[in-house]
């Protein structure tokens, strides 16, 4: 690349720290004028935090900024767009119950008479969204648009006459397609009006369509940057999932013959619109049927469909052979599933009760409110799960919020035990948890995989996958795009996967 | 969180603080960090100060085949506000509110009045009155898990429209009844003891039974602790929440039974006003948050007696009876102090570093 111009944003040398992390290492990053650069990454690569230090959310430990080839501090987010930066994050930062015209004027109302003069808001508001051409009547609350207007509205909100750089932050996140192509013409013409543009997404197809340049980062260093054009996907999978430098752990032989047994559980076109791409799946007695993607491709959304959590609109279930349809939870559970959710904290524990209430929880649901499970059995199925997984516990009666990561997550392991669950759906279940505890888990789940348990298993760690599966899913932007199975399970068969097509 | 409850094995979810000390900790010290300790101790200093203030407090006596006495009194006008603080307690640990108690236990007391005018048996009346109560919970319960009104708001509804349905029951007049049967719950006594007292006493161990011997009151905790945590657990918390609100239903129309029964008419303007304060203040004072996730029975009808107490030594003593608010006030502030878990463990170590 011949760049005569200077580019509008420069990076060198960006380092940050937080206690414990280190986010950004030595990140040299630049984005020239009317130029669309995708931020592609895992979690934990330094995405946010890069966007942070060039929008003065963040300070920046070392390196320098040029704008425009001149250094600059940008000192917070308020001061961001007296240098032409404007930011709309993920989390959109607007209020719904506000009006639109409330929304855009948040924080320079016009006044007149020393008070607020709605007539001069209105026709300011008008104007900004004209600049996306946008026609919509601004005195409706802002919560009553669709999400892919109030997204536009964001940016509109956002970006400012002199706007030199705008950043972008997942916007495509939660729009369907015609609201994606909708965003991005707008960007295409904000393009062409010489504004830079940097897009980070998790949709791959999405930075094809329209990057012109990628940048990678990855634990918080740059792995590179290139052009769209010269960068094949399999490349671009293969940069963003890099290879885990902990010892590997061996491999199980894939059970070829548990191929032809009949499934527990089939699915057949399940899917839910704005949410995840139809799909099947197959979960068989004795497997370990993997989930693999990047982030944002579907895996969470995967496992909650099958466990009823999130409601199918379209699809069928047989569950040994009979049509079944899930539609909840508990009906899940009634069935023998069980479901480890990836956000322990948020989804799998009640952090007030003790251990052992969290535990037979499952079990409890099953006989029904009015059948009680006796205390002394209930200490017994939890002294049992204690002792099965080894959960560090002084006593059953420790309310589970005052555990670690790791014995949090196999007190929701020892629920499903518990209850005795057939099948088992795991959502991330190494992430956050000590190494020991880690390779505990990954024991568990061949062990139990060999009991006969039917286990599905979705993670961000291709190496994970590759341990424990029998039969990998893979997924990408919402969709099922292919299925390995047996010996052909290995790491570049799955980025070979996700890359192609 | 370390918040702990009655002495009851299953009950007592007391837990030591995340600093866990020496397991040779002082049992004083050990004492101290447990919030009940706190609920009881101010019990106690109240009841110090009335022993101070007024000798004959504690004098109890027997006359005319019952038993007379401050701490009698406190129990007997303690009990309707421990009643409804009781449905209180459960629904607060769902995460949820029930303001509409008081004009339940007006309803009920207009549901009572009429039947008893209609000379049914007392005991289909009971059934009766006490089912018009459980309707009011399921109205609540409907309103707040179907239609998923805020609590708040749900239940605000009735507390507006019910004393309106009460007048209507009561055709807009103050009806007035004899009947020796509730005369008898509600005043009477039973073996010396004050009956209402043996009501409490029966009603409290029944709620006990019916939440700690089902699943209920573990499904009632599980969605008031983590209402997404229960849902993928596969509670049905349209269930625990309808049951807590029912429930609460039931208890304000024990109560109000015994309002009614001891007004010996329907005062729909009036019963029961301004109960569903002094019962959510119960429920703070027993040591149950309003982010919901724990119920505590027993300290609750402690937290009950703490303000009955409070309104009875300000009676007994020489202050002028104006002056119950503001020590209720005051003493409430005191109370949650001392429950705050900050304050407990900066209290905790200092015991312990005295000692060693």
């Amino acid at each position: 690349m011949t760049e005569p111009s200077t580019p509008r944003v420069e990076l060198k040398g960006i380092s940050k720290s937080f206690p414990g992390v280190r986010a950004l290492d030595a990140v040299d990053f630049r984005v020239e004028p009317g130029e669309i650069h995708a931020l592609l990454g895992e979690n934990g690569a330094g995405k946010s935090t890069l966007i942070k230090v060039v929008t003065g959310a963040v300070r920046r430990d070392a390196g320098t900024m040029l704008l425009d080839g001149t250094p600059v501090e940008v000192n917070s987010p308020a001061d961001a767009p007296k240098f032409g930066i404007s930011a709309v994050y993920q989390e959109v930062n607007l209020i719904p119950t506000l009006s639109v015209v409330k929304n855009l004027t948040l924080e320079r109302q016009p006044m007149r008479h020393r008070l607020i003069s709605w007539k001069r808001a209105n026709k300011r508001a008008r104007e900004r969204l004209a600049r996306l051409k946008l026609d919509i009547d601004v005195e409706r609350p802002l919560g009553w648009y669709p999400v892919a207007i109030q997204q536009l509205i964001a940016i509109a909100r956002a970006l400012e006459d002199d706007s030199r750089l705008l950043v972008l932050d997942e916007p495509t996140a939660s729009l369907d397609a015609r609201e994606v192509e909708l965003l991005f013409s707008i960007l295409r013409e904000l393009k062409a009006r010489g504004i830079a543009i940097i897009f980070i997404t998790h949709f791959i197809d999405q930075v094809y369509q329209i990057a012109d340049r990628i940048t990678v980062l990855r634990n918080g260093r740059l792995v590179g940057t290139a052009p769209t054009a010269e960068l094949p996907r399999i490349k671009l999978v293969a940069m963003m999932l890099g290879r885990e430098l902990e010892a590997v752990e061996t491999r199980k032989p894939a059970k070829e013959t548990v191929e032809t047994s009949e499934p527990i559980l089939a699915v057949e076109g399940m899917g839910r619109r704005r949410y995840m791409g139809t799909f099947d799946l197959k979960l068989r007695a004795g497997e370990v049927v993997g989930l693999a993607g990047l982030l944002g491709s579907g895996r969470t959304e995967t496992c909650k469909l099958v466990f009823g959590a999130a409601h199918a609109d379209s699809g069928h279930v047989r569950f040994e052979g009979k049509p079944i349809r899930i539609r909840s939870p508990r009906q899940a559970i009634r069935l023998g599933i069980g479901f480890c959710p990836e956000d322990r904290k948020a989804e799998g524990l009640i952090s007030e009760l003790t251990v052992r209430e969290n535990i037979v929880l499952a079990l409890q649901v099953k006989r029904g409110w009015w059948n009680r499970l006796p205390f002394e059995e209930q200490e017994r199925a939890a002294q049992e799960m204690i002792k099965l997984l080894a959960i560090a516990t002084p006593d059953a009666d420790k309310p589970v919020g005052q555990l670690s990561g790791g014995n949090q997550q196999k007190v929701i392991l020892g629920r499903w035990l518990a209850s005795q669950s057939r099948i088992l759906i795991l959502d991330e279940p190494t992430r956050g948890i000590d190494v020991g505890a880690h390779a505990e888990v990954i024991a568990l789940i061949r062990r139990l995989s060999g009991e006969g348990m039917a286990l599905l298993v979705a993670s961000s760690e291709l190496d994970e996958i590759v341990t424990v599966s029998d039969r990998v899913e893979v997924l990408r932007d919402r969709h099922k795009v292919g299925e390995i199975a047996g010996a052909d399970i290995t790491r570049d068969n799955i980025i070979h996967t996700i890359a192609a097509g | 969180m370390d918040r702990a409850t009655s002495q009851r094995p299953e009950m007592d979810r007391a837990a030591k603080p995340q600093t866990t000390a020496p397991a040779k900790a002082s049992w004083l010290g050990e004492l101290v960090s447990r919030s009940w300790f706190w609920a009881f101790a101010a019990l106690g200093l109240i009841l110090l100060v009335d022993a101070v203030v007024s000798p004959e407090f504690f004098s109890i006596r027997i006359m005319q085949g019952r038993l007379y006495g401050s701490p009698i009194d406190v129990l007997y006008h303690g009990t309707p506000v421990a009643l409804v603080g009781l449905g209180m307690a459960v629904v607060i640990g769902t995460k949820g509110i029930d303001l509409s108690v008081g004009a339940v236990v007006a309803i009920v007391g207009a549901v009572m009045t009429n039947l008893i005018h209609r000379d049914l048996s007392p005991f289909t009346v009971t059934v009766l009155t006490l089912g018009a109560g459980m309707l009011c919970g399921l109205w609540n319960g409907f309103l707040v898990a179907i239609l998923d009104i805020q609590p708040i708001i749900a239940t605000l509804i009735l507390m507006v429209a019910g004393r309106g349905v009460a007048l209507l029951i009561d055709a807009g007049l103050i009806v007035t009844f004899r009947n020796e049967f509730f005369s008898a719950i509600s005043t009477g006594q039973i073996f010396t003891v004050p009956s209402r007292i043996l009501v409490l006493a029966g009603a409290a161990t029944l709620l006990w039974l019916f939440l700690r011997r089902t699943a209920l009151g573990l499904y009632i905790e599980s969605v008031g602790g983590n209402a997404s945590a229960a849902d993928l657990a596969g509670i049905n918390a349209r269930f625990a929440k309808i049951g807590a609100y029912v429930l609460s239903g039931l208890y304000s129309g024990v109560a109000g039974l015994l309002i009614c029964a001891d007004l010996r008419m329907s005062d729909p303007n009036n019963a029961g006003l301004f109960i569903e304060l002094d019962a959510i203040l119960a429920v703070v004072i027993g040591g149950g948050s309003l982010a919901g996730g724990r119920f505590y029975l027993g300290m609750t009808v402690v937290g009950a007696m703490i303000i009955q107490c409070l309104t009875t030594s300000i009676l007994v003593s020489p202050l002028p009876f104006q002056f119950t608010w503001f020590v209720k006030g005051a003493a409430v502030i005191v109370v949650l102090l001392l429950q705050s878990r900050r304050l407990r463990e900066t209290i905790y170590t200092a015991f312990r570093g005295r000692r060693a």
